[in-house]
């Protein structure tokens, strides 16, 4: 203590090594040496210790505003860690209920589904270049053909007739160029003017770059596209300054802008604004990049998968992605690598300087609380305009909610959504309005109609056989005796605001709320999956109404995420409350009030399986009596095979 | 003059020691476990030049590391808890997922800068290791490797969600 109370004038000098003390040291080393050394040296490790907390200290106090974000922002990272640990990561309970289920091969088996498409084994994720041509839909999709993880990424091919029935062709890409040695990723298909395609798509190059290519069919006249033919060129885009090499992916499909070019955009991010960059060009091969963004939002990270096209505002019909003009809106669309939700907005594209506003700026693109296609398990997903039929075709890659080792075991992970039609809700202008191509009905076998008035806290097993590919479609009524009672009885308070992930699930009981179907259910319950409304009295006495999907029961398994999903949905006046539910096996897809409010869920019963498979109808209202009209179809298996000559 | 250059250089090598070591610090201090953070990535010699990608894989390699430990820990337990047969069955097959499965794609993703695919093979890793420790219904030889895997696999997750 004495040494260190001895040495504070010299820490307490700014500089150490000022002229006056070097003079000092000769002097008293002359004196004293080796306790003079002691002391300077002992000193020196003082002056250093005290040097570092200066530096470190400084480095908090100059950037005072800096380290305040990076600590807000730490702590909401922390939070979004935490949130996604309930979500993401498996909650383990250790109450003894639930036991750790060792998969077997007979429960893993059942998990694969009969009609959406996947492939015959491994990791499959984003869809890409979807397109018709000569008859056939041809679909891509990100592959590993390695292992049942991500990784080692090919592009997959399938064709089809009728966006349902799958053919397996060979590997359409796979990485033999220096510019996609490390993966060829995610890209969109473009038909030029004389109906000739071009592919775009995102390599990752040797020295792990993200950059554009250019690729096209080697023989037009195959219908079935089987080889594809790199541009000897590529890579026809590389990261622009400002952008990082890891941060410039996923092309879309190019529109005509007035002038006559051809412009598409990538997205990245700038710090954490996720940003749509804009290219323009007229051979694909050679592109300037223009100085303003087609959007941008803050704080949303890196914008994966863009999407950008036209809807009518008035025609419940597709629109070439070249459309432009008073009657139509245009969609961006992006999905966000740091929540794994894809999220769009409606707005106006201005052509002559390729920007785009939302009309609803609070729910731009990537806000937490804006429009999804879907509020379940849904990304990456891409349309298409389809010629054929004049629609605009919505693909979406559904991952596992499972473990990896359960993946592997089975020998494959993910499956594609059915491929939905898209088009603006022309009735309430504020929303798209999704629906399974109507080609998934030459799939419905035989079906059974019911129509059953349930009372308050009832579940009735509903008698189909088979419940593990099913198409329900139903209507719901609460008595009107009861609205008005809720209604008019002041004393009724309006529910808090209610939400599908944080309102305790389908087993929470409100006047109105929740009714509809457990699917993947067992004689006793034990597991099961509802799909259902909550209908509440909001503070205004309005309605208002909910649709969500509850998964925290489907399986006795604990290494399965089994989250609340779903969101409130428009019901207008005079609407009756109507959902449709696709049932197949692992995958579980709702739509609400035709497609208002989508839901996919990913499922992995241990007991609700084959013969056990049951399918029930519920009303757990407190009050409110409820009448539902509905019918069940038996779904067939698309029998998605290799393609062989007889299938021409 | 020797005694100024000699405090010179030493106040030199200290700044620099302590800058290096302060990107670590910075990193560690937004996951959920700094001191285990710090240990791990001072114990490595590529921590002190790092970027976050390299951070974090330096943490994956200790996954493995440790996966690779718990593995011949279970190896070694059939003959000696035989009685555990079930269990380590179960944990065998968790672990070898861990080792073969989530580590080489967690490395792919990091390198090539899709981090969310990195983000899921941590996260799987520590599910991997808590379904296992569940199987013994309590009674786990295995406790002490379970929390080390859980515990560095939230703090490698927490520095891929750096780099989303």
């Amino acid at each position: 203590m004495a040494s260190t109370e001895a040495l504070l004038p010299v820490t307490s000098r700014q500089d150490p090594l000022s002229e006056s003390r070097s003079d000092q040291i000769p002097e008293t080393r002359r004196r004293r040496p080796i306790k003079v050394h002691l002391a300077v040296y002992s000193g020196l490790l003082l002056v250093v210790l005290y040097v570092t907390l200066i530096v470190t200290h400084d480095g908090s106090t100059s950037q005072n505003g800096a380290r305040d974000e990076t600590e807000t922002k730490s702590r909401a990272r922390m939070a979004g860690v935490s949130e996604k640990t309930n979500e993401r990561v498996w909650r383990l309970s250790g109450d003894g209920k639930t036991e750790a289920f060792p998969w077997n091969n007979t429960m893993l088996s059942w998990q694969r589904t009969a009609f959406h498409f996947q492939p015959e084994k491994n990791w499959m994720n984003d869809p890409n270049g979807p397109l018709f041509y000569k008859g056939w839909y041809h679909f891509f999709y990100q592959y590993n053909p390695n292992a049942a993880v991500w990784g080692d990424i090919v592009w997959g091919h399938a064709v089809s007739k009728d966006l349902i029935h799958w053919l397996y062709l060979p590997l359409a890409m796979v990485p033999d160029q220096w510019y996609d040695a490390n993966g060829v990723w995610t890209g969109s298909a473009t038909f030029l003017d004389d109906g000739s395609i071009v592919m775009l798509y995102t390599g990752s190059t040797d020295k792990f770059v993200q950059v554009q290519n250019l690729a096209y069919p080697e023989d037009p006249s195959d219908p079935l596209l089987l080889k594809w033919t790199k541009f000897s060129g590529n890579p026809v885009l590389v990261p622009p300054p400002g952008i990082g090499a890891k941060d410039f992916r996923d092309p879309t499909t190019a529109w005509k802008t007035s002038a006559g070019k051809w412009r598409i955009t990538i997205g990245s991010k700038i710090n954490r604004t996720g940003v749509s960059l804009v290219y323009d060009t007229t051979d694909f091969k050679t592109y300037e990049k223009r100085e303003t963004l087609l959007h941008q939002v803050p704080n949303t990270g890196m914008w994966e998968c863009i999407d950008f096209y036209p809807v009518s505002k008035t025609k419940v019909k597709g629109l070439d992605t070249s459309v432009k003009g008073p009657d139509v809106k245009h969609i961006v669309k992006a999905s966000m690598d740091d929540t794994r939700i894809d999220h769009y907005a409606i707005g106006t594209y201005y052509d002559s300087n390729g920007t785009w506003f939302p009309d609803n700026p609070s729910i731009d693109v990537g806000i937490s609380t804006g429009l999804r296609y879907d509020y379940g398990k849904f990304y990456a997903s891409k349309t298409f305009y389809d010629q054929n039929k004049g629609r605009r075709i919505l693909w979406g890659w559904i991952g596992e909610s499972d473990s990896e080792a359960a993946d592997v075991q089975k020998g494959w992970s993910s499956v594609q959504g059915i491929p939905r039609t898209v088009v603006l809700d022309t009735k309430t202008g504020k929303n798209l309005v999704q629906w399974p191509v109507e080609e998934i009905k030459s799939l419905r076998l035989s079906s059974k109609k019911f129509h059953m008035k349930v009372g308050p806290g009832t579940m009735v097993p509903v008698d189909v056989g088979s419940a593990a590919q099913l198409d329900i479609e139903a209507e719901f009524k609460i008595k009107k005796d009861d609205l008005e009672i809720i209604f008019g009885d002041d004393s009724v308070e309006g529910d808090k605001e209610f939400s599908c992930q944080n309102s305790g699930g389908s087993t929470v009981r409100g006047a109105l709320g929740p009714f509809g179907f457990s699917v993947l259910a067992d004689q006793s319950l034990s597991e099961h999956t509802p799909v259902y409304f909550y209908v509440t009295k909001g503070k205004d006495s309005k309605l208002k109404s909910y649709f969500c999907t509850d998964t925290s029961r489907s399986t006795m398994a604990n290494d399965v995420v089994k989250p609340v999903y779903g969101s409130f949905v428009p019901v207008l006046k005079g609407e009756k409350l109507t959902m449709r539910i696709l049932v197949d096996h692992s995958i579980v897809e709702g739509f609400a009030q035709g497609g208002r409010t989508c839901i996919t869920s990913r499922v992995y019963p241990t007991k609700a399986i084959y013969g056990a498979t049951k399918l029930f109808l519920f009303n757990n209202a407190i009050d409110a009596t409820i009448t539902a009209s509905f019918k069940v179809w038996q779904m067939n298996s698309a029998f998605i095979h290799p393609y062989s000559a007889d299938d021409l | 003059m020797k005694m100024i250059m000699k405090v010179i250089l030493m106040v030199m090598m200290m700044m620099v020691l302590v800058s290096e070591a302060s990107m670590i610090d910075q990193t560690c201090k937004e996951t959920p476990d700094f001191n285990l953070c710090v240990s791990l990535l001072n114990s490595d010699p590529r921590g002190s030049s790092a970027d976050t990608s390299g951070l974090a894989l330096i943490l994956i390699d200790k996954i493995k590391g440790l996966a690779t430990k718990t593995l011949n820990e279970i190896n070694g337990l059939y003959k000696k808890r035989p009685e555990l047969k079930r269990a380590l069955d179960q944990c065998s097959r968790r672990y070898k997922t861990i080792i073969k499965a989530d580590v080489p794609e967690a490395i792919e993703a990091i390198s090539k800068g899709v981090p969310k695919f990195g983000e899921d093979g941590v996260i799987d890793a520590g599910v991997e290791a808590s379904v296992c420790e569940e199987g013994f219904k309590g009674k786990s030889p295995l406790t002490s490797l379970t929390k080390s895997m859980q515990k560095i696999s939230n703090v490698t997750r927490a520095i891929v969600r750096m780099l989303l």
